[in-house]
């Protein structure tokens, strides 16, 4: 009976209905958004790190990101780091942000990233219709097909000019995309060097493949103490460290979990405030259920329910509505993630929210006096 | 016609507010329900009869004074504990029948029988017995504004003695109803408190439910100025409003 009297209080007024659901429905698309771009911005920032086929990576010391780690790291390091027991390989590659001259005039910063696909630490991936041997070519570079139009290029055959060298588009990827707003644009480490005017072998990351069984911190040790001026960090680290530059040191990700807190508080408010007043306006039927013997834990959860059944009707409206705005993201530079595990934690906290909202309610049900029946 | 008291209220005194606005509202009430009567509560306006009311059915306690209920004294309850005892032994009927106005009359009675801890198919059995005792069986799935005054009263009734209570007690069952609605609530009323186990407490200012009472209690300032069995009701009533210098029809 509680289910059946929580939700013929909640249909019995649908005004008030609707008004509960469009506040937690906005509250909803609201926090799914800002966490959607979240974990988009999230993936992009950490994408390439992901992808690396490496347990530790050795950068030069104080590189805060994949996108800024210099051009510093000599073939002697390189070397020291392969005569490392428990090395298996030391793959070199060369990232740096390039200028990219569009071939119709107009120039646009890119990130350029060198590596040797054959060597096995670092390929493009998601390249429609061919490979990334496709990189071997003279020339060559790969680019996402969602930046062709930052890049002012149709696509494959375009060439441009990266820095002091003339590229020609080989392939096309898709899905990598940049949270820098710099598209990525992939070629060899050597054609990269080439591109960038860096003599030598110098090379930005060292990927470390270890052998199988090897204790990793005691390599990583090990090569601390053969590396001087450089660092070692764990996939995880190297993760947490790209993150913390392009999240939480410019702001962004304060901006966007700020967003999603204030689309909660929103929800709760609106959803406290109807739930207050349907309550009141139901207090002679409390009161009516007190005097029939109801013990308050019984009438707490008539209400809890009620907020309940608002929270899973919003929710599942809000998804709706959420996922419409996933799919159109999809295409766009800053793509929203929606994962399962993101949908059961808005789920959870709608729930969560609906429980807090319905606090004011249930502080006002437990002063009801039931004596207040007779006075009617 | 009685089997023995199930309610007792001994020396009940009941001050309501505080300070400079505080009222004695029950001055000493001493009362006993015994099972199988139908017991009226006469008084006028502010004599005390709601509040009287409100502790014999546990919603309030006593500033002094003890009530018994099926054994049970209410000394020392908690509000909780008090829930626990209506729960148990109480049923109310309202002057305005206080249905819920969102569920039908079969479950407005399967609510009061859920707040008791009964489930499923034994409270439906239960709930569509109460109503067809009370003559709603096809009535069974509208709403009260669907229904007639008479019949939403008859609802509250059903739901009552859904629960099997030791007590039912009644608040001005007939005083929003019309003449012959009212003297239907109270035949019913009366036939309820045919039950050896119950005793039935009704509180009326309406002359014509005097014929339907067992015993005819009346409360003035706050104390118990008469109570009679029925067949002496009618002159002690008489006299009691003699004193209030009212004309009477009996």
């Amino acid at each position: 009976m509680i289910l059946t009297l929580a939700m013929r209080n909640l249909i019995h007024d649908r005004i008030r209905l609707i008004v509960t659901l469009v506040g937690i429905l906005f509250s909803i698309v609201l926090v799914a958004v800002q966490l959607g771009v979240y974990l988009g911005a999230k993936k992009m920032i950490v994408d390439m790190i992901d992808n690396a086929r490496g347990e530790l990576w050795i950068t030069t010391f104080g590189a805060k990101s994949f996108e800024e780690g210099g051009l510093i790291l000599t073939p002697r390091e390189r070397h020291a780091a392969l005569a490392t027991p428990g090395v298996n390989a030391v793959i070199p590659l060369v990232v740096s942000f390039a200028e990219w001259r569009k071939p119709g005039g107009g120039s646009t910063n890119s990130v350029l990233v060198g590596t040797n696909p054959e060597d096995g630490g670092l390929a493009p991936w998601g390249i429609s219709g061919a490979d990334a041997a496709l990189m071997a070519a003279p020339d060559a570079v790969l680019v996402d097909k969602s930046y062709l139009r930052d890049l002012g290029i149709d696509g494959i055959g375009d060439t441009a000019q990266v820095e002091q060298g003339r590229v020609r588009v080989r392939g096309l990827t898709e899905g990598i995309r940049s949270f820098t707003m710099a598209p990525y644009i992939f070629t060899t480490a050597n054609r990269a060097r080439a591109l960038l005017g860096m003599p030598g072998e110098n090379s930005t990351f060292f990927l470390v493949q270890l052998q199988p069984g090897a204790d990793i911190e005691g390599v990583r040790r090990d090569l601390k103490s053969r590396l001087t001026g450089t660092e070692v960090l764990t996939k995880p680290e190297f993760r947490d460290r790209s993150l913390d530059q392009w999240l939480y040191s410019t702001g962004a990700g304060v901006a966007l979990i700020g967003g999603a807190i204030l689309g909660l508080i929103v929800g709760v408010v609106i959803v406290a405030q109807t739930l207050y007043s349907s309550t009141k306006d139901h207090l002679n039927e409390f009161a009516t259920l007190r005097a029939l013997g109801s013990s308050s834990s019984y009438i707490i959860k008539v209400i809890l329910v009620q907020a309940a059944m608002s929270g899973v009707i919003g929710y599942v409206l809000g998804m709706a509505i959420a996922m419409v705005v996933v799919a159109f993201s999809g295409h766009t530079a800053l793509p929203i993630i929606m994962t399962p595990g993101l949908a059961v934690f808005l789920f959870a906290i709608t729930l969560g929210m609906c429980a807090v909202s319905a606090v004011s309610a249930i502080v006002k049900v437990t002063k009801i006096d039931p004596a207040m029946v007779f006075s009617r | 016609m009685s089997t023995g008291s199930v309610l007792e209220a001994a020396n009940i005194v009941k001050e309501l507010g505080q300070g400079a606005a505080m009222v004695r509202a029950l001055k000493g009430v001493s009362l006993s329900l015994n099972a199988g009567e139908l017991t009226l509560l006469n008084g006028p306006s502010g004599s005390g009869k709601t509040t009287l009311l409100s502790i014999l059915g546990c919603i309030l306690t006593p500033t002094d004074g003890e009530v018994t209920i099926a054994g049970e004294s209410l000394k020392g309850l908690g509000p909780e504990d008090l829930a626990s005892l209506r729960r148990r032994h109480v049923g109310f009927i309202f002057q305005s029948y206080n249905l819920f106005p969102t569920l039908t009359a079969m479950e407005n009675v399967l609510l009061a029988l859920d707040v008791r801890g009964m489930k499923s198919q034994e409270a439906r059995v239960k709930a569509d017995m109460a109503l067809r005792e009370v003559g709603l069986g096809h009535r069974l799935n509208n709403y009260p504004r669907t229904m007639s005054g008479g019949e939403q009263q008859r609802v509250a009734v059903a739901r009552a003695l859904s629960g099997a209570p030791s007590v039912i007690l009644a608040d001005e069952p007939t005083a929003a109803l019309d003449s012959e609605n009212g003297q239907a609530v109270m035949a019913l009323l009366a036939q309820i408190a045919k039950d050896k186990s119950r005793a039935v407490l009704a509180v009326t200012h309406d002359p014509r439910t005097h014929p339907y009472a067992d015993r005819i209690v009346a409360i003035e300032d706050g104390r118990i100025v008469g109570d009679k069995r029925c067949n002496e009701a009618r002159v002690n009533i008489t006299k009691y409003d003699k004193t209030r210098k009212r004309k009477v029809h009996v």
